[in-house]
């Protein structure tokens, strides 16, 4: 490589102030335009009119007579088209072979088989429902699956692991969740391999054909930012109200991060280990499977627990479109507000999402290990010990039905009696906590609201815009009017912006009280490690269990809806400031200790300026976090906001409303994420971080 | 001479936009102007050169010289710009995708600077990986690797993982690997660059012990100007992707082609490199004393003799013919690097 000449010298003269103010005085110069003249700011750029929303000049496609479609203009909105395509594929045949609905189903009814047979292995036995086999056999004892659990655990990761995951089981069997868990279990344990076998089918089509990488990337963003109920409805429509289209649903909120994790994993196999592939002979096929794959197995396996642990939470939120398991019976407590059961539900869920968490992380981290020679039960301890326990589990089981099936009433649920203890705590806290449940909505949030909903779709796209034009040129100015325009003639304009208000002070309460926690927490190692701990655990549970203690504090309403957006999506902001405060290299720190620096002086001057870009990552995924949150808390929400629209379109299988719904919050989503990336990733370049 | 094993002719690399077209734009010779201007960077330019059979080649050169993109070129790891390369007779550049895998799979190792191997296999599976390839079963496959580990002294190690063995084990294991389907040309590419100074001694006497039984063809790229001079037959420099000087140690040493390489063999220790032959005078015209040295020897292995001798020592060669002189001022000059 040829040196480059370093660039000339009156490149780097100082700004002058204008030039340093340039951006931040264009922000102000339009807000203060938009102030002098508000009141003569015309309606129409205030909130977009009906006329533009209702009366739409786009193609709407009439499907009425034959495959070709003839364009016209009648007056609809953008959910009336969705719902033209919908309609479409429901009803009419696709190249006269067959209707795109009873494909669909035909798809749905092909997970039934392989989540009729792990129920069957875990909870009933067989034969059952679609599986029939003349003679019977009995499900696993849950002694058995308690004792095989433990025994992965163990393998897995030691002894701590083995009691999580064979401690968790037995949670379930002592407090009558068996059936509800197992049913969970059985469809993430379902939905995840094909998952990750769509999203890694995807990775590798994308690396052998460039052209699909690039027009995947943007369609899995997209994916990874509609909200749950995005999926949920079309499913219902398309497969009907079925545990079978819970499994789907799953399966397609899960694809998108394997099918990035792939292309990522496999374009980041080390360019020396392809070479040795190459050298030795390989086809391209012996490459792709003898050489990348293995040596991308660690960062696929990342991407295999991430792809459980989404499957897990839906599967948990599949529960409104009629999945059986664990979260159907967690809706039901809660909209009986039975809240021991809740509670105890709730616990279940928790259980199982740390375990599947902590069991697929240590198997993805697991390094092999030179094996010792001698008999069998010496080379593989851990399978003799399975057989084992399995042989024990099934010969106890069949002398002693309990082992089996532990009956109801030698089962421990305390729900019961706890709902009057949980009752009192309420009843004690309601005046103490009528100070946030009263006042704050009174004197902070509904003015904020009131406010948010005044601010004219105008000034929100131009410093949008600008803000697009600042950090990435005009292109990003451009894109990020496009995600607003959608917006504006989605006709849901007001219940966005309510929306946005959610997430915004939600977003701001959670820096308040994330940020200095972070701050005190990166002091010292024992408080890091904590905090990651606390972080890494949150993280895990299912963001429907969030709801169980707001709605136990603050009943229903707005405050509920807020403190569950804050407790699912503080999480990021708190991890990523801890993270990047200790992340900064020693010997930087070093340097400043040399340089005669107090402590605080470390923090402030040396860690926070470094570490800056990793926080507004995190501010970022907060956001992210927030706004698939303020969906799912509209379910304990009281606003006028794109929450209630979604839940009322899912009453009406309203498919083509509530796409359209979860797609004004993902490109809201997408907007926020593109500028901030596009920001850290430039002062990461700054600080010759990247 | 024989025809040479690989012969490189013209051989150029350029990375930037079409950098076919631009090269023939330029008849195949672009200027250092020429390639800046159309900001282009050229890793290879105009390489030309032969290696021999059985002989060691060590391409020698700073980080950014070309070394290793050259012999990825040679190797066909990466698709050279321009020019022509022949393997054994063969036209590289127009062998067919199969063709090369075969040519990998019978006649070319390649050993590389972090080790390469696959993490998820043994030490077995790994050696045994080439042949796995190429559809060969179990028990032969398995078969010959043991014999390649066993060769490189890793035997009772076979089950151990990459990770489970140190940085100077996890190379044996890379060389057992590149030379498991026998290759006639072994390709390494700063094989002891990542090891620590002692390791990296006892790699080098290993690789001289490796290549004095197996006599393969050999192209060995270092950064290390000490560790070409143990190891090669002939070495050539290479700078800013051009192959400055191709010659053996002495060569470099005694004629410098440039002020570049001069640098380089400053330090040098020359007095082992050079032999009495390449340093001393006319032969005397009468015997001074009955000492004799032979041309033969390396001016270090005589110092000793020369310097405890009053006047100037009489050279013969094997025959005990004089052929020359040498003087105790000539071998200070060459042990302690004095200007002539």
């Amino acid at each position: 490589m040829t040196a480059r000449p370093l660039p000339a010298l009156e490149e780097h003269r100082p700004e002058t102030g204008l030039e340093r103010y340039r951006w931040p005085l264009l922000f102000l110069g339009l807000i203060a335009v938009y102030l002098l003249f508000r009141h003569a700011w015309p309606a129409w750029a205030t909130i977009p009119p009906e006329a533009w929303t209702e009366r739409l000049p786009l193609p709407y496609f009439v499907f009425g007579e034959g495959f070709l479609p003839s364009l016209t203009f009648p007056g609809s909105n953008i959910a009336d088209w969705f719902n033209a395509i919908v309609t479409f594929l429901r009803e009419h045949e696709i190249f006269g072979l067959f209707v795109f609905k009873d494909f669909t189903r035909w798809l749905g009814g092909l997970t039934v088989y392989p989540l009729d047979f792990a129920e069957a292995l875990v909870i009933s036995g067989f034969p059952h429902r679609s599986i029939k086999i003349p003679f019977e056999i009995p499900a696993v004892p849950w002694v058995a699956a308690v004792g095989l659990a433990a025994i992965l655990g163990y393998y897995a990761a030691g002894w701590r692991i083995a009691l999580l995951a064979g401690g968790s089981l037995a949670y379930f069997a002592l407090f009558n969740l068996w059936k509800p868990a197992m049913t969970t279990l059985s469809l993430v344990l379902v939905a995840a391999p094909i998952a990750a076998g769509i999203g890694l089918g995807l990775g590798i089509l994308a690396l052998k054909y460039r052209w699909l990488e690039k027009a995947l990337w943007p369609i899995l963003n997209l994916m990874q930012a509609l909200p749950h109920f995005g999926y949920l409805i079309p499913v219902v429509v398309f497969v009907g109200l079925a545990h079978r289209s819970g499994a789907i649903a799953t399966i397609l909120f899960a694809v998108p991060v394997m099918a990035k994790v792939t292309m990522v994993a496999l374009r980041s196999v080390p360019q020396e280990v392809m070479e040795a592939g190459v050298m030795a002979g390989c086809t391209p096929r012996q490459m792709l499977w003898s050489v990348r794959i293995p040596a991308a197995r660690h960062t696929l396996m990342v991407g295999i627990n991430q792809v459980i642990m989404l499957c897990l939470a839906m599967q948990v939120i599949s529960s409104f479109i009629g999945a059986r398991g664990l979260g159907i019976d967690l809706l039901f407590r809660l909209q009986n507000l039975q809240l021991g059961r809740a509670l105890e539900i709730g616990i279940a869920i928790v259980l199982m999402a740390i375990t599947l968490d902590r069991l697929s992380q240590a198997l993805a981290e697991k390094e092999p290990e030179h094996r010792p020679e001698g008999p069998f039960w010496v080379v593989h301890p851990y399978l003799t010990a399975a057989g084992v326990v399995f042989l024990v589990g099934g010969l106890l089981a069949a002398f002693l039905p309990e082992a089996a099936r532990l009956p109801r009433a030698m089962t421990i649920s305390v729900g019961r009696s706890i709902d009057p203890v949980i009752k009192d705590v309420v009843a004690a806290l309601y005046d103490p906590l009528s100070f946030i449940r009263d006042t704050l909505p009174a004197y902070v949030l509904v003015p904020l609201r009131d406010f948010f909903k005044a601010i004219p779709w105008t000034v929100f796209m131009a410093l949008l815009a600008l803000a697009g034009w600042r950090l990435g040129g005009w292109r990003m100015a451009a894109v990020v009017t496009l995600y607003v325009v959608f917006i504006v003639l989605s006709s849901w304009w007001t219940e966005f912006m309510v929306t946005t208000f959610l997430v915004f002070s939600a977003v701001v309460i959670c820096v308040l009280f994330g940020f200095p926690l972070a701050v005190w927490a990166s002091r010292r190692d024992s408080t890091t490690r904590a905090i990651a701990f606390l972080c890494d655990t949150f993280q895990t549970f299912p963001s429907f269990i969030y709801l169980i203690p707001c709605v136990m504090l603050f009943q229903v309403g707005t405050v509920s809806q807020l403190l569950a957006i804050v407790l699912y999506s503080a999480i990021p902001v708190v991890r990523y400031t801890v993270l990047g405060l200790r992340g900064v290299p020693q010997h930087i720190i070093e340097g400043a200790i040399t340089s005669g620096c107090t402590p605080a002086q470390i923090l402030w001057k040396v860690r926070m300026p470094i570490a800056v870009p990793e926080i507004m990552l995190g501010l970022n995924q907060t956001i992210m976090f927030g706004l698939f949150m303020v969906m799912i808390a509209g379910f304990i929400g009281g606003n006028n906001d794109l929450a209630r629209e979604i839940f009322k379109a899912k009453a009406q299988n309203d498919a083509g409303l509530a796409l359209l719904l979860a797609l004004n919050v993902a490109f809201l989503g997408l907007a926020t994420d593109r500028l901030i990336q596009a920001w850290a990733a430039e002062r990461k370049k700054q600080l010759g971080l990247d | 001479m024989p025809e040479p094993t690989i012969s490189c002719r013209n051989v150029w690399k350029l990375f930037g936009d079409e950098p076919e077209a631009f090269l023939s734009r330029h008849g195949g010779d672009p200027d250092n102007r020429a390639i800046d201007d159309g900001g282009y960077i050229a890793a290879v330019r105009a390489a030309t050169l032969d290696v021999q059979a059985g002989e060691i080649l060590v391409v020698m050169g700073l980080s950014g010289s070309g070394k290793s993109t050259l012999v990825r070129c040679l190797s066909r790891l990466i698709e050279p710009t321009g020019g022509e390369i022949f393997f054994e007779g063969l036209d590289l550049l127009k062998a067919t995708p199969k063709e090369l895998i075969e040519l990998r799979r019978h006649k070319m190792g390649m050993v590389f600077q972090n080790f390469a191997l696959l993490p998820h296999r043994t030490v077995m599976q790994n050696v045994a990986f080439p042949l796995e390839v190429q559809g060969i079963d179990r028990q032969s496959r398995e078969a010959k690797a043991q014999e390649m580990i066993e060769l490189v002294g890793l035997n009772g190690r076979e089950s151990y993982y990459p990770r489970e063995l140190s940085g100077g084990q996890q190379q044996r294991v890379g060389i057992a690997r590149s030379l498991a389907v026998g290759p006639d040309v072994w390709f390494l590419d700063e094989p002891f660059s990542a090891l620590d100074p002692l390791i990296r001694r006892e790699m080098q006497n290993e690789f001289l012990r490796l290549q004095n039984m197996l006599h393969k063809t050999i192209v060995f790229i270092t950064h290390d100007f000490d560790e070409a001079i143990r190891l090669a037959d002939r070495i050539a420099i290479m700078k800013d992707g051009v192959i400055v000087q191709i010659g053996t140690a002495e060569e470099l040493v005694v004629n410098p082609a440039t002020d570049y390489v001069r640098d380089f063999t400053r330090d040098v220790a020359k007095g082992k490199l050079l032999t009495v032959a390449r340093v001393m005078a006319a032969p005397l015209n009468e015997a001074n004393g009955g000492l004799t040295i032979k041309a033969s020897e390396s001016v270090a292995d005589v110092a000793a003799r020369v310097i405890g001798h009053e006047g100037p020592v009489a050279v013969v060669d094997e025959a005990g013919r004089a052929v020359g002189s040498l003087s105790r001022d000539q071998v200070v000059d060459v042990l302690f690097a004095r200007e002539a």
